[in-house]
């Protein structure tokens, strides 16, 4: 298991590098999407077909963020300090299954390289993240002091009227510390301890 | 005797809530602190308890959410005759909204209709409030915040389940509460504390489920049987080795406590309330009986 440190944006060389188990640092800005976020991008961006697209300017502010980028599954608690500028007080990862309908789809329209998030995802995420290629980034859910330390800088927010939340915020991370829980390769820690524990469990009713 | 009409408990609340928002129990810390030592050093379940710890204390010593999914915050209130609810619940409201905007709290209350958050965990039926009229003399009010990501895999199974061979029986209930786990994995920010129910209805049965997580992790259940499979539940599940976030490991669950209900003859439920690691839970105590509110924390 090694450890690397990587800044957004990220070159194809970089992530197949990474193998499940690395521990990676992570730095550059970044965009938190959940829930709304991700049926937003889906049905305006990923599915629009040939009709004029939502809002132009705001999907070309976020192919720039997103091409080779990285994005956060995260609802932060957030400041705003008498200048008006954002500060992110806790913001640990949210779990990210909930958006494995719009997941894969989304890191092949937008060339994504990273998603952050908890508790792993699917296989069409997996596959995605094989042909792309990219890589599921796990932080450690609930540890939302301590991984807002790690945001240096509240850049901008997007979508806001999504509540707090739900917006997109553009966040300059510093040594963000993630573990690649999905690889490139095709391996998922997630699909090996669920069927180990599967197979304890068997054996658990058995007696 | 303080009257309830001089009664101001809004500041009180909002303690209340800073406290569970910020500071974990010191039986939790204690709890994770024994799970990192059993890791095995070097591994990645390890390293998640590390991080764990240090965030931990990095939230008390900023006085900054533990986790930014504040979930729902639920009081268990207990008063003495004469005391008006609607007054508490009141303050209690006002003190949640006063918490959001102190960043103790993140707004967690989305219309489901609309989509629209109110902005201050305000809301149809929000924060989840519960009152208890009791014989002492002042009131205890126990607060719970739990978050969404354990909420969406907490469950309820319904007795017999023929697919996992459980019968109507404490077997049949460590047979479910084993497949809540499993179907849980890392999800819901194992290690967890799971609070169990048997019976009541449904409604009932999911209340009396998170009810459990507010009983101290040391604590023996006073029915033999139930303290029993408290303890079974407790090893079991960490014989699947999901670990810490499920990265795999030897830590599970920290705690599993069981309540019971009496169920309809046609019923048997039984809920598993999943809580995360950061099983937040804070108390306070009112004396009313002196010349003016006294407060104290627990």
């Amino acid at each position: 298991m090694a450890s690397y440190t990587l800044t957004t944006p990220i070159a194809d060389e970089e992530i197949r590098r990474l193998q499940v188990g690395d521990t990676v640092y992570l730095n550059g800005v970044i965009i938190t999407g959940r829930d709304a976020a991700h049926k937003f991008l889906i049905e305006n961006y990923v599915n629009h077909g040939d009709g004029p697209v939502a809002e132009p300017e705001l999907y070309e502010r976020l192919k720039a963020l997103l091409d080779g980028g990285v994005i956060y599954h995260c609802g932060p608690v957030v400041r705003k300090d008498e200048d008006g500028s954002w500060r992110f007080v806790a913001a640990g990862p949210t779990t990210s299954i909930r958006e494995e309908v719009y997941q894969a789809d989304v890191i092949r329209h937008f060339n994504l390289k990273g998603v952050i998030g908890k508790g792993g995802m699917g296989s069409r995420t997996l596959q995605a993240c094989v042909e792309q290629p990219a890589v599921y980034l796990h932080a450690i859910g609930g540890a939302g002091t301590l991984i807002a330390q790690a945001v240096e800088e509240v850049e901008d927010v997007l979508k806001l009227e999504f509540g707090v939340p739900e917006a997109m915020w553009v966040i300059r991370v510093k040594d963000f510390p993630v573990v690649v829980t999905m690889d490139s390769h095709g391996n998922s820690i997630h699909d090996q301890v669920e069927a180990a524990s599967r197979e304890k469990f068997a054996a658990l009713l058995a007696v | 005797m303080i009257q309830t009409q001089e009664l101001e408990l809004t500041d009180a609340f909002v303690e209340l809530i800073r406290r569970a928002a910020t500071v974990l129990p010191p039986d939790m810390e204690q709890a994770l602190q024994k799970a990192q030592n059993r890791e095995e050093p070097g591994s990645a379940a390890e390293s998640a308890f590390d991080t764990i710890l240090r965030n931990v204390e990095m939230a008390r010593a900023n006085s900054t959410p533990i986790c930014q999914d504040t979930g729902t915050p639920i009081f268990e209130v207990y008063y003495p005759l004469g005391i008006s609810t609607r007054l508490l619940e009141k303050q209690i409201r006002v003190a949640a909204a006063i918490a959001t905007q102190r960043a103790y709290l993140r707004p967690n209350a989305v219309d489901s209709l609309t989509g629209k958050n109110s902005g201050d965990n305000t809301g149809e039926d929000f924060p989840t409030i519960h009152f208890h009229e009791w014989d002492e003399p002042g009131i205890h009010v126990d607060v719970l915040l739990k978050g969404g990501g354990c909420e969406n895999v907490s469950t309820q199974y319904k007795l017999p389940d023929g697919g996992l061979k459980a019968g109507r029986d404490l077997e049949g209930v460590r047979r479910v509460v084993l497949d809540a786990v499993v179907q849980a994995q890392g999800k819901g920010c194992a290690p967890a504390v799971l609070g169990v129910a048997i019976g009541g209805d449904r409604g009932s049965s999911y209340i009396k489920a998170k009810q459990q997580l507010l009983r101290p992790l040391e604590d023996t259940n006073p029915e033999a049987d139930l303290a029993a499979l408290e303890q079974q539940l407790y090893e079991e599940s960490n014989e699947l080795g999901i670990g810490p976030m499920g990265f795999g490991g030897k830590t599970t669950v920290l705690g599993v406590k069981i309540g019971t209900q009496h169920r309809l003859p046609a019923c048997y439920f039984v809920s598993v309330a999943y809580m995360c690691w950061a099983n937040r839970r804070a108390a306070l105590d009112v004396n009313l009986q002196g010349e003016t509110v006294e407060v104290t924390y627990g």
